[in-house]
């Protein structure tokens, strides 16, 4: 604190090699540029996630080159490639394990959205489990479109972070996403051609009958 | 010296000379028999007496709907010999309901998982097999997916998860 000479008329002086900047500029700058990424990559986005951070694409210019993989280091996750119904209870316990202030990129089609894969056993976009701040379209996307996400959550980082995290408290704030309306069509399958069909669908008939 | 695969005209004999006439066919060197699902425990341990020490694969297909079918669910044994480079193949039909067929874990131990990943995929019992859950479905999932009257996406069970809001992470 600064101290106020007499007679200054209120105006504080400060040496030269003072910087005045609110708290939470102070740290949001801190963390935007010590992202410290958790690689949860499952699929080919990983590959090029693994590019991102090698020679080349040097992930290091923004700070985000310390690839860990222990969650309780890490305060960025990128999930890279698909997630299967298998793998999400991991992928949340892993969320769970890392250390607030904590961020989420989805890399590509697939961890945001399925992309091709519209099965039975692949989630259709993690965002309708945990919480997401940025999306990478692509399939895979390039290391340039992975680094200006950074850059993009860097961005987003300066612009909202608060020292205290209130920025997180969002439930009042974000729609919960709809879950895919599913398709319980029954079997359409034309009996007639079939004989192996006929047969179990009269045997159905026939149960049906003997229960009535 | 060209090498000549053996051929299995022989075994298949020694085949249906113990369990009768048996449906077989061969397509390009590679042969096939039929077997019914009483006798198929029988078939399969005499071939790994006669010398097929190695099962490579254990797998099944759905005939629902395909023309012409007349069983449901086709099983199909790859068997090989490491020392005659022999290989057969064994077809085994079953069908709905409890579409069951005898394990063959205690004659090759390589059928463990892949009778696992049959029962997990397509719902075929194999009774006296050591362990049999599920193997690459989780734990809780009910349905046979590999089915083909198993809808493509699924009957929900991909969105059956609790949602983490940044509140409770």
């Amino acid at each position: 604190m600064a101290v106020m000479p007499s007679g200054s008329g209120g105006r504080i002086e400060l040496p030269e090699n003072v910087v005045v900047s609110r708290l939470d500029a102070l740290a949001n700058w801190c963390r935007k540029n010590s992202l410290w990424p958790m690689p949860f990559a499952t699929a080919c986005c990983g590959i090029e996630l693994m590019a991102t951070g090698a020679a080349k694409h040097d992930l290091a210019r923004f700070g985000a080159e310390v690839f860990r993989f222990s969650p309780r280091q890490c305060d960025l996750m990128i999930v890279a490639g698909r997630v299967v119904m298998k793998m999400l209870p991991v992928l949340q316990r892993i969320w769970q394990q890392m250390h607030e202030p904590k961020w989420c990129i989805s890399m590509g089609a697939c961890a945001s959205t399925g992309g091709v894969f519209d099965t039975y056993a692949v989630v259709q976009g993690i965002d309708r489990f945990i919480p997401v701040d940025m999306y990478v379209p692509g399939c895979p996307p390039r290391p340039e479109q992975l680094i200006q996400a950074i850059i993009d959550l860097q961005d987003k980082i300066q612009r909202e972070g608060t020292i205290s995290g209130r920025e997180f408290d969002t439930s009042g704030r974000q729609l919960r996403k709809r879950a895919l309306v599913e398709i319980t069509a029954p079997l359409t399958a034309d009996a007639s051609r079939n004989p192996l069909l006929q047969r179990e669908l009269a045997a159905a008939a026939d149960a049906l009958a003997d229960r009535n | 010296m060209r090498f000549t695969p053996p051929s299995v005209a022989d075994v298949l004999a020694g085949l249906t000379a113990r369990f009768g006439d048996l449906e077989s066919s061969t397509f390009r060197g590679q042969t096939r028999v039929v077997v019914p699902v009483s006798s198929a425990f029988d078939v399969l341990a005499a071939l790994e007496e006669s010398g097929f020490d190695l099962l490579v694969d254990v797998t099944c297909v759905d005939y629902l709907e395909y023309p012409g079918a007349t069983h449901r669910y086709g099983l199909v044994y790859l068997l090989a010999s490491t020392s005659t480079n022999q290989r057969l193949t064994v077809r085994v039909f079953v069908d709905d309901p409890d579409p069951t067929v005898r394990s063959v874990v205690s004659l090759w131990r390589a059928a463990d998982w892949l009778e696992r990943e049959v029962w997990d995929l397509f719902g075929i019992r194999f009774t006296g097999h050591p362990n049999l859950r599920r193997l690459v479905m989780p734990e809780e999932f009910t349905a046979h997916p590999l089915r083909k009257d198993y809808p493509l996406q699924g009957r929900g069970e991909r969105h059956n998860f609790p949602v983490i809001t940044r509140d409770h992470s």
